[in-house]
């Protein structure tokens, strides 16, 4: 059975080609530093779970002072803009085929695990999405490899270009979910949850279903995730005042709750998998600031969305 | 209290405009740290509550491996690309006379809130569909109408394709009862002693769903308009520029 370890071995080995690459090439001046990033990532997927807790801490502070010292951009080798235009032209759309093997694959491959009994023994059900995903990505690549014939090393060479592109970014929505736990050992939401609970009127419903649904949105700003902030809020003012006070119904309320954090989600950079790397991937030039192209293209759709939802809120469940 | 410390800490990383993987692990320390703190710590307690958050912090890093999987898909987009993915995708959208960037994204929102709604989350993404396809066939339904882009509005395109995939899937996998938020509801609620069905919560999610599509359907169209103000006047200056013996 094809399970997430295997999926790890993959992705090890494939940080390891990046760093590999990254280190025999001489254009990038800073390609010890890319080098050791591509590396250490390499290490945690290979071995991360014999490491130990502390060791992988310490990988983790190595990954960070890396990225903080900065990383370079190499120089891949790819093809000109002249020969992508001959050959899009002379392959046609069939170029689409194997770009949608990797989403065909992951969907099938998740539905024979879930629904079928040979397919359950063949990819692990609890992690078929994203063992399907990789079986996906190295199937779309044997195809174009024997389609396209490009020289061996031009896979890895590709995505190095695409991966330099994202950066250090690659990792920081691993990081976030990291501090997630952090921040939840410590009990940081049942303290947001007392602070609201102290020092905001919610008299009247409407109040209340009000500050639930800001709440959800800033507090999922701050954390980045809908789901750190769900608890903390629902805990807070959601549960004890908009349904227990004044007798909402809890599945209405908790399902635009989440949605009315999902709001937030469209307005942070801490949302990083959503908002910073797509910035990356794009190449934007405003990729680093807080409020990138990617979130302020959203910023004008979440605001009315949020009021929506909290009209919604008072509406549907009282 | 102490502990708001780390939330403080993202805060004030952002502000100064810090890299945000310092940032993380410093309010992952900070929070630690101030947990720990007591009137009565002395360094020895301090260094062993470092070291302790430092395993947390290394534990869920390396349980949330999965989180960093998808990248393994760059070798297959970057070969596609290689041979010409991007400019095939601008090269049909551009035999598409009725296409337009609002128009285009408008059917990638589509197809992503429906899909995600099914449970087909993993059917787009950013290094999957948006970097590969949507954001050259959004760049070349401008292009085929205004010629080359500026940098400005190149840019503003390629934003909104980002954008698209975020709100479709978003404000469309809420409506799935299977999917992890709901199932998140449904944990939360039991443990506070109220017992529901994923489809009671899931239908709930319909109403907002359609706003949504509602609200960024009119920000596509004003997209257009947009970009045919901006563009649409030094096209056809061009052209009649052309004209003119």
């Amino acid at each position: 059975m094809i399970t997430l370890a295997h999926a790890y071995i993959v992705a090890g080995a494939f940080f390891a080609a990046m760093s590999l690459l990254s280190m025999q090439d001489r254009s990038n001046r800073r390609r010890i530093a890319n080098a050791l990033f591509w590396g250490m990532l390499a290490i945690s997927f290979l071995a991360g779970q014999s490491l130990g807790d502390l060791a992988n801490g310490v990988l983790a502070l190595g990954l960070v002072a890396v990225a903080t010292a900065g990383l370079g951009q190499g120089q891949a080798r790819t093809t000109s803009t002249e020969e992508r235009r001959e050959s899009a032209q002379r392959r046609g759309n069939a170029l689409f085929l194997p770009a949608l093997i990797i989403p065909a694959v992951a969907l099938g491959g998740t539905l024979i695990a879930k629904e079928t009994a040979w397919g359950r023994l063949l990819i692990d059900p609890a992690q078929a999405t994203l063992v399907s995903l990789i079986l996906g990505a190295l199937i779309a690549v044997l195809v174009a490899m024997i389609w396209l014939r490009p020289p061996v090393a031009a896979p890895f060479q590709e995505a190095r270009r695409l991966l330099d592109a994202v950066g250090w970014a690659a990792i920081l929505p691993q990081m976030l979910a990291s501090l997630g736990a952090v921040f939840l050992a410590a009990g940081v939401g049942g303290q947001v949850g007392r602070l609201f609970g102290e020092y905001i009127p919610l008299d009247t419903a409407t109040m209340a279903v009000a500050v639930y649904c800001v709440g959800m949105a800033l507090f999922t700003v701050v954390m980045g995730n809908a789901f750190a902030a769900f608890p903390v809020m629902t805990a807070a003012v959601g549960l004890p005042v908009v349904v227990n006070h004044f007798g909402g119904n809890p599945a209405t309320v908790c399902a635009i709750g989440m949605l009315a954090g999902f709001c937030g989600t469209l307005m942070t950079p801490m949302a990083a998998n959503f908002n910073v790397v797509p910035a990356n991937l794009l190449e934007l030039p405003d990729r680093k600031s807080a409020l990138n192209g990617v979130i302020r293209a959203q910023i004008p759709t979440a605001l009315p969305l949020l009021l929506v939802n909290i009209v919604l809120m008072r509406a549907l469940a009282f | 209290m102490l502990v708001l410390l780390g939330i403080g800490v993202v805060i004030l990383g952002f502000v100064l405009r810090a890299n945000p993987l310092l940032v993380v692990m410093a309010a992952a320390l900070t929070t630690g740290l101030a947990a720990a703190w007591t009137p009565q710590a002395d360094l020895q307690a301090m260094t062993d509550a470092a070291l302790s958050t430092l395993s947390a912090f290394g534990r869920a890093f390396n349980d949330n491996r999965y989180v960093s999987l998808v990248w393994c898909v760059l070798l297959a987009i970057g070969l596609l690309e290689r041979a010409g993915l991007q400019e095939r995708a601008r090269a049909l959208i551009s035999t598409v006379k009725a296409a337009t960037v609002g128009r285009v994204l408008w059917v990638y929102l589509v197809t992503r809130q429906v899909s995600a709604a099914l449970g087909l989350t993993s059917l787009g993404g950013h290094p999957q569909m948006v970097r590969p396809l949507v954001a050259p066939m959004a760049e070349g339904a401008a292009e085929t109408r205004f010629g080359a882009l500026p940098d400005r509005e190149r840019y503003l395109v390629r934003a909104h394709a980002a954008a698209a995939d975020n709100i479709g899937l978003f404000f469309g996998e809420d409506i799935f009862i299977a999917i992890a938020s709901i199932l998140l509801i449904k944990g939360f609620l039991e443990q506070n002693g109220v017992t529901v069905e994923p489809l009671e919560v899931s239908v709930w999610a319909i109403p907002t769903a359609i706003a949504a599509l509602a609200i960024h359907s009119v920000r596509l169209a004003l997209l257009d308009v947009r970009l045919n103000r901006r563009l649409g006047a030094r096209t056809r200056a061009a052209n009649a520029a052309e004209a003119a013996p």
